[in-house]
């Protein structure tokens, strides 16, 4: 009984941004009259926040390594947009050796600012702040104010392509490549949750009853499946949807399963400790914030392509929309907790609200205090919470 | 009747697990010294805690009564209102602030909320020529040495009426000269009336100038002596101190001691802090297999900063000496480097340096290795659990679980976590820095029965404690420290808590000037 009850308690917490998060959207279904959810608008609401998405996973590292954030992605979003402008529109440059050269200067950004934060310890809000103008004025004096546009078909297809229906289905039928990804990782999943269960029994771990199990991954694998036919309903599976998988994926098991992984979290819990464990922390850093260069590269590729053009405006407050997410998602502010998962969930509260406040015409200004209240209810929620829990 | 200032009666305090003071008397008369002696972890700054009320009145039982009025201190601003000033043994002054602001801190010259800097700074002065300093009372606290911002703490108390001063340990931290000064301040002090609590390690310094002594053994109060009614010199103290004979608090074992398994030569060490002070001197040890080497000495000896520069030079700078394992120079220049050669150190303070305390049992077991658990980078979920299972098993971890968080068990029980994680390293010498503060009784007898047992596996441990009795108990050969330096070697037959002390203080009165 005991048992059952803490299980309770702590998934409840664990699962309180998702209920959250299916909150808001009921709310604004309702209020939007059912336009928030029909297929074209939940399509578009993740080509509209993917660069979020992007930068979120990339901030979750940096803020697991202590709280330590980044201010300088929106400028180097920014920068990069400015770059494949160049690259691309002004200098006729291949489109694929272009994109390799924006990842690698994302890559050797994230190496600059983590040099500062890591090896010379300064703090890692002053070293940003002062990425943040950098990369803003290099945008500036490499566009010279102006905007760059139009890209080639083939770079837009980044951000507006979509996977082709390799069964041919009918237009206005469902499509079916997405079906076909939405079956198999349905089925990836079931698979999964079989194999960690039976582990858990194996090392005699409290397991879930069978019938709440069976529960769970009938109730996980069905909106899976929601998802994709919302998904084949409109043109099919985004590519950039296929990018965000990948990333979220990939950095989930990063973070849970592989020794360096383990690394950002024991670093996070107690710096001290993990560098009297033999865990090269400065080294640690660093790499956080190279990763987030390269993060914030992608992300500003696919923010360029989305908008078409490399604008020396875009990008704007994108720092702010990432830590958001993560800190709505459950990360703590002075590091060592947080999930990938989590900042995912915390971007589709932001990027809900965002939409939803749109569909019914609210101005910037409610936008703002409401998702500022949001932000603040959500960190309180979770540190009472925790506070309750001792 | 003597007129007694101070009386604290029956007091007891318990922390989870430990039973800190158990009925405590202590009555201080006016106008006196009284000193306060005792090992460490005797109780002492408990007693003062309560007294100046860190610990408020209600989490501890007994009686306090202060100019004959009965107090319960909720705070310490209660405790300084009634006139009882206490002076840590860290300094508890702004560094960047004056040497006035400091002394008025909380107690600002002001009218009106406008700090009246002309009376501030005139006043400080007043108080600076009471304590006998000539300093600028403009003069940042950052520039003026660790001797005079003493002053400057004990001018702060008096600012504040203070009738009674308690100073814990304050020269545990300065040169011969500058302790001379204090020790001759107290006694001017004394000649205007104020009543004094002396907590002190320097034994000799306490016969120079205590009226009285009070004696605290593991919580309770053993004995007070007067000056002109009992001998009050140094072996009268100590033998005060270490008291009864050492009970069967240690498992039993046969040591089989083999060949040297670690050595280190000629180690030299400087302070990070100020590189010019030399911390570690001309050390060298060896330790064999199979064996337990205590590490012993009062606090700021060096064990410490000993074992964490050997330990991957986690401290200090320009460190030079040679280490020896199986004869062979090893290099030990990182954490990991130490690690990989099999030297493994668990730290003495396991909260702010040894565990992940928001981490899990099990994570915090395989950090310090995960290549065991892990292949091509990745964790083997299960091979990790069956680890941490392990070990909970064997160190009898008692937990509901090996998810359960470090930071919720008890200090025993973490305790076994930082062993199980060491461990878990395979290493060949361990350094245990302090693995028994905090714990309670039958979690030691657990602890050293650990030990023990790596002992027999063939292990080398170096144990390093404060605790006398507890080196004594569990060692095979002992070191002792003082001052950087290694002042005397014993074997167990030949050890004694007498011996010990009397090695400590003899080195401190030849080296004139302890801690520097």
């Amino acid at each position: 009984m005991e048992s059952i009850k803490t299980m309770f308690k702590n998934n409840l917490r664990q699962y309180a941004m998702l209920i959250a998060l299916v909150f808001i959207m009921a709310l604004f279904q309702i209020l939007t009259k059912g336009i928030l959810l029909v297929p074209m608008n939940v399509t578009n609401l993740i080509l509209q926040n993917a660069y979020v998405f992007i930068l979120a996973i990339g901030m979750t590292l940096c803020i697991l390594t202590g709280g330590n954030i980044d201010l300088s992605v929106g400028s180097v979003v920014a920068f990069i947009g400015a770059l494949c402008g160049n690259f691309i529109i002004t200098m006729h440059m291949n489109l694929s050796v272009s994109l390799v050269f924006a990842l690698v200067i994302g890559l050797m950004i994230g190496a600059w600012q983590g040099f500062w934060i890591a090896y010379v310890r300064i703090p890692a809000f002053i070293v940003t702040l002062a990425g943040q103008l950098l990369f803003r004025g290099l945008t500036l004096f490499m566009l010279k104010g102006l905007t760059l546009g139009p890209f080639p078909d083939r770079f837009q297809l980044i951000s507006s392509g979509f996977v082709p229906d390799i069964l041919r289905a009918p237009k206005g039928s469902l499509n079916g490549t997405t079906m076909i990804a939405g079956v198999i990782f349905a089925a990836i999943y079931i698979i999964s949750q079989i194999g960690r269960r039976s582990s858990h029994r194996r090392n005699g771990f409290d397991v879930t009853p069978f019938a709440a199990f069976i529960a769970q991954i009938a109730l996980v694998a069905a909106a899976i499946l929601v998802i994709a036919i919302w998904i084949a309903r409109y043109k099919g599976l985004p590519i950039i949807f296929i990018i965000i998988g990948i990333l979220i994926l990939g950095y989930s098991f990063f973070t849970k399963r592989t020794v360096p992984g383990r690394y950002l979290y024991a670093m996070g819990g107690n710096e001290k400790a993990a560098q009297l464990s033999g865990i090269n922390t400065n080294k640690v850093l660093f790499l956080a914030y190279v990763n987030m260069g390269v993060l914030a590269a992608v992300a500003g590729i696919a923010f360029t392509s989305r908008l078409n053009a490399a604008s020396p405006q875009s990008g704007q407050n994108f720092e702010l929309d990432a830590i958001a997410a993560c800190f709505i998602g459950g990360a703590s502010a002075y590091g060592g907790v947080g999930t990938i998962i989590g900042a995912i969930i915390g971007a589709l509260v932001m990027g809900v609200l965002n939409n939803g406040m749109s569909i019914l015409g609210m101005g910037s200004d409610v936008q703002q205090i409401v998702k500022g209240l949001v932000l603040l209810i959500a960190v309180a929620f979770d540190v009472i919470s925790k506070k309750k829990a001792r | 009747m003597a007129d007694i200032i101070l009386e604290m009666r029956d007091i007891t305090k318990t922390f989870p697990g430990v039973t800190a003071l158990s009925h405590v008397n202590l009555a201080i008369k006016r106008g006196e010294i009284h000193a306060l002696v005792g090992e460490n972890g005797a109780g002492k700054s408990t007693l003062m805690n309560i007294l100046s009320g860190v610990y408020p009145h209600g989490t501890y039982t007994g009686h306090i009564v202060f100019e004959g009025a009965e107090c319960s201190f909720k705070e310490v601003k209660d405790s300084e209102k009634k006139g009882i000033g206490i002076i840590h043994q860290e300094l508890a002054l702004i560094p960047y602030l004056s040497i006035g602001e400091n002394i008025f801190l909380r107690n600002e010259r002001a009218k009106g909320g406008l700090i009246d800097w002309d009376k501030t700074y005139v006043d400080a002065g007043r108080f600076l020529d009471l304590v006998g300093l000539k300093e600028n009372p403009h003069t940042p606290v950052k520039d003026i040495g660790v001797g005079k911002q003493q002053l400057v703490e004990i001018a702060k108390a008096l600012s504040r009426n203070a009738k009674l001063l308690i100073l814990d340990e304050p020269t545990a931290s300065l040169n011969e000269d500058d302790s001379a000064h204090l020790l001759s301040l107290l006694l001017d002090l004394k000649a205007k009336g104020l009543t004094s609590i002396l907590i002190s390690h320097k034994l000799h310094e306490i016969a120079k100038v205590a009226d009285s002594i009070t004696i605290i053994r593991d919580g309770l109060t053993v004995e007070t002596l007067e000056k002109g009614v009992d001998t009050m010199d140094e072996d009268r103290i100590i033998k005060g101190m270490v008291g009864r004979e050492l009970v069967d608090r240690f498992p039993q074992r046969i040591p089989k001691i083999g060949e040297v398994a670690f050595e280190i030569v000629d180690w030299n060490v400087f302070s990070p802090i100020n590189p010019e002070r030399k911390v570690i001197k001309d050390v060298s040890i060896k330790v064999r297999k199979g064996e337990v080497v205590g590490l012993a000495g009062l606090m700021g000896a060096g064990r410490t900063e000993l074992a964490m520069s050997i330990f991957g030079r986690s401290y200090g700078l320009h460190i030079t000496g040679q280490a020896l394992k199986n004869g062979a120079s090893i290099a030990l220049g990182t954490v990991q480097q130490a690690i990989e050669q099999g030297i493994s150190y668990a730290t003495e303070d396991r909260k702010t340096a040894g565990l992940n305390l928001i981490g899990d049992i099990k994570e915090n077991i395989t950090i310090a290795k995960l290549k065991k658990v892990s292949r091509y980078w990745v964790i083997d979920a299960d091979k990790e659990i069956g680890v941490a299972e392990e070990y909970r098993g064997k160190l009898n971890i008692r937990s509901s679980s090996i998810l359960q968080k470090a930071g919720n068990l008890s200090g025993g029980n973490q305790q076994k976590v930082v062993l199980s994680k060491w461990i878990f390293t395979e290493p060949d010498v361990l350094i245990l820095d302090e693995p028994t503060r905090g714990i309670d009784v039958g979690a030691k007898f657990e602890i050293y029965t650990i030990i023990n047992k790596l002992a027999d596996e063939g292990k080398s441990v170096i144990f390093i404690s404060s605790e006398l009795p507890e080196i004594l108990g569990i060692s095979d050969r002992i070191y002792v420290m003082n001052d950087g330096r290694i002042v005397g070697e014993f074997p167990r037959g030949e050890a004694t808590q007498e011996g010990i002390m009397k090695c400590i203080m003899q080195s401190i009165t030849e080296g004139g000037n302890g801690k520097h």
